[in-house]
């Protein structure tokens, strides 16, 4: 027999009475000021949060960062329209190739307003490694996005299949040398977080 | 047969060895604490905590029984997204189909994630042993693994260590400058050393936290975005998960998210929430299911919601034992309160010293996110390994004794009236020391109480007099 067969007649050697699968509508944690609690969220986790009122002002923030000041600055950007990088994510194939990226520049879907975090997947980010192998990443919120909850953001969000999708909470960080919090373990260093609107 | 076993040593042995250094232990504790009570605080903020965690243990209870028809469910859904699954029997099952992965694809330099079942199946070992080089990327875990230690922690693997341990681990084998002790730059440094393996590894390993049945999607938690690197650089993917790592629903994910990173460090959620479906373009993704005792943890109603567990370590960080006697005096992977009830199913003999290793204080059961009852399945475990024979004469003979004069009124008076004079008129050296401390621990570290002056039983018949 083989190892599937084995392990799944084992299993079904013992017939466990069937407790019901609870529904989760129960009304979860809401939030007078999401954009606020966001906010303070955000920064609990490391990330750096700027707001502004639009796009254009979006457009002139990212520009004056100082992540993105100096010279021969190599940037992945997926949000061209808010900043123009200089490395194209669409001509990666390997990517390897993406090690000395400075800084990544990408927009959320959404962003949740309990911890601070923000989804991104492989329908818009085509290059998921871009995300982590970089310096620095700076990323974008819409305020109109802001969920409350966990529980909302899964309702708003279908992990690609295939793909990839992930939840971002401020920058790479570590606490495993005497619970000493330092930032910016393997991904980024530091995480700016643009909430637009 | 296991590390215990085969050193002969347990748990109050391993114990003793680590508090001799006071100093370092009362800082354990403390270092310990101080993660539980980021939890409290993380957890204050959450009002619906205990709507959450009896929602998890419902879903965990709900996806345990029918657990054959999610793993066929999980199965279909994972191949339609492009990964292939494996199933494995046991360890051995386990370690041959990733060294085959491996071997197929030529692989020579892999990058490993936290994975606490990679760690139970001694992989790392098994893979060396086959000429590929393991490099484990979870800061902690990289640490542990230059000193040829196992993990003493599952979220915390190093907090054993000071960071002037760390410094001169990192001296030795990365070439830092001796003496260095600072987290901020040993960090740093670690970044560099793994940035290279990174870029040189040929595949990758992750554990899984959670696979969902409905989408036939892997999610894996970190927060230093180890797991992420080191699936997305290299075409190969190998995520290595115990079969109860099952969750019906992506919708799940809402509840379980919620509860994991509080539970662990007291943080809102991880900074990377990683959900992997099928392969990226032009990869492969190999998800391999283990058992290894888990169909037979499922079978008993006393120890099936150990199932339950999300390996947050919440039980661990709270545990005034664990506290005080560290990760590695319990000689099992998965360390605490709940390693000594998964420890025990899998060899009760290595392990039998576990279940003792608890004051019963109940504390575990309280935090633990997905509402295990963890000090009672301590208790039970007593109980069954006292039945299997597996508890030292000493013990098993003060309880014949014990029972044998609690069961006769008479005697248990005579008892009480004649230890309280031995008690008294007896030398301290004979009670305390010598064949007394070994055969009751309990006096190698504590005084007897004052004995009272009359039984309680004399003062009840005084009172009925008056």
């Amino acid at each position: 027999m083989s190892a599937r067969d084995e392990i799944l007649a084992n299993l079904r050697k013992r017939n466990l009475e069937v407790p019901p699968l609870p529904t989760l509508d129960t009304a979860w944690l809401r939030f007078e000021k999401p954009a606020e609690q966001f906010a303070t969220m955000c920064k609990a986790v490391g990330g750096n949060v700027i707001p502004v009122t639009d796009r254009k002002s979006a457009i002139a923030t990212i520009a004056a960062l100082p992540v993105l000041q100096g010279g021969n600055k190599q940037v992945c950007s997926f949000a061209p329209e808010l900043f123009a990088g200089n490395v194209d994510p669409a001509l990666i194939t390997d990517p390897h190739t993406l090690e000395p990226l400075d800084v990544t520049v990408a927009e959320a879907k959404l962003g949740v307003a309990e911890n601070g975090s923000l989804w991104f997947d492989s329908s818009f980010i085509s290059q998921r490694t871009a995300l982590f192998i970089a310096q620095h990443v700076v990323l974008v919120v819409s305020a109109e996005t802001l969920v409350h909850n966990m529980h909302e953001a899964y309702a708003r969000i279908t992990p690609p299949r295939p793909g990839y999708g992930v939840f971002v909470a401020g920058p790479s960080k570590t606490a495993d040398i005497e619970q000493s919090l330092v930032i910016g373990a393997h991904g980024a260093r530091s995480a700016n977080v643009l909430v637009v609107g | 047969m296991s590390e215990a076993a085969a050193t002969g040593h347990d748990h109050p042995q391993r114990a003793t060895a680590f508090i001799k250094d006071h100093t370092r232990a009362q800082w354990h504790d403390q270092a310990l604490w101080f993660v539980r009570t980021k939890r409290d605080r993380a957890i204050d903020l959450v009002p619906e905590w205990q709507t959450l965690r009896e929602t998890a243990a419902a879903i965990k209870a709900h996806t345990v029984a029918r657990l054959p028809e999610y793993l066929e469910q999980f199965e279909a859904n994972a191949t339609a997204a492009g990964a292939t699954v494996h199933w494995a029997r046991n360890a051995e099952e386990h370690n041959r189909i990733v060294l085959q992965l491996l071997q197929k694809n030529g692989v020579k330099r892999i990058v490993k994630s936290k994975s606490m079942l990679t760690e139970e199946c001694h992989l790392n070992p098994f893979l060396e042993k086959h000429g590929i080089e393991v490099t484990d990327t979870d800061l902690g875990e990289r640490i542990v693994q230059f000193r040829k230690e196992p993990p003493s922690h599952i979220v915390l693997p190093a907090i054993h260590l000071k960071k002037e341990d760390v410094g001169d681990t990192f001296a030795e084998h990365i070439g830092t400058p001796k003496g260095l002790a600072d987290p901020q730059q040993l960090t740093e440094a670690a970044r560099l050393h793994l940035r290279e393996k990174f870029m040189q590894a040929e595949a990758g390993i992750s554990g899984v936290n959670f696979a969902i049945a409905e989408s036939g999607g892997v999610v894996v938690c970190t927060n230093e975005g180890n797991a992420d690197l080191g699936c997305s650089l290299p075409k190969l993917h190998i995520a290595c998960m115990g079969i109860e790592k099952l969750i019906p629903r992506v919708a799940d994910l809402g509840v379980f998210t919620r509860l994991l990173a509080r539970s662990a460090t007291g943080q809102p959620v991880t900074t990377y929430t990683s959900h992997f479906h099928g392969p990226q373009a032009g990869g492969e993704l190999h998800i391999v299911m283990v058992d290894n005792g888990r169909s037979q943890i499922r079978t008993s109603d006393d120890y099936r919601r150990s199932l339950n567990c999300i390996r947050c370590g919440a039980c661990m960080n709270t545990c005034p034992v664990y506290r005080r006697s560290g990760g590695h005096s319990y000689g099992s992977t998965v360390p605490g309160p709940i390693g000594s009830i998964l420890s025990p199913s899998s060899d009760p003999s290595a392990h039998r010293s576990l279940p003792f290793a608890c004051t019963l204080c109940g504390s575990c059961t309280d935090v633990c996110p997905v509402k295990i009852d963890l000090h009672h399945q301590l208790l039970t475990w007593r109980k069954d390994l006292a039945s299997k024979g597996f508890v030292a004469w000493t013990k098993r003979a003060s309880m014949v004794v014990a029972s044998f004069v609690m069961a006769r009124p008479w005697l248990f008076r005579f008892a009480g009236t004649w230890g309280k004079r031995l008690g008294r008129w007896l030398p301290r050296a004979l009670l305390m020391k010598g064949p007394a401390a070994w055969m009751n621990p309990w006096v190698r570290s504590r005084e007897l109480p004052p004995l009272p002056a009359e039984s309680f039983r004399a003062m009840m018949e005084k009172r009925g007099k008056q």
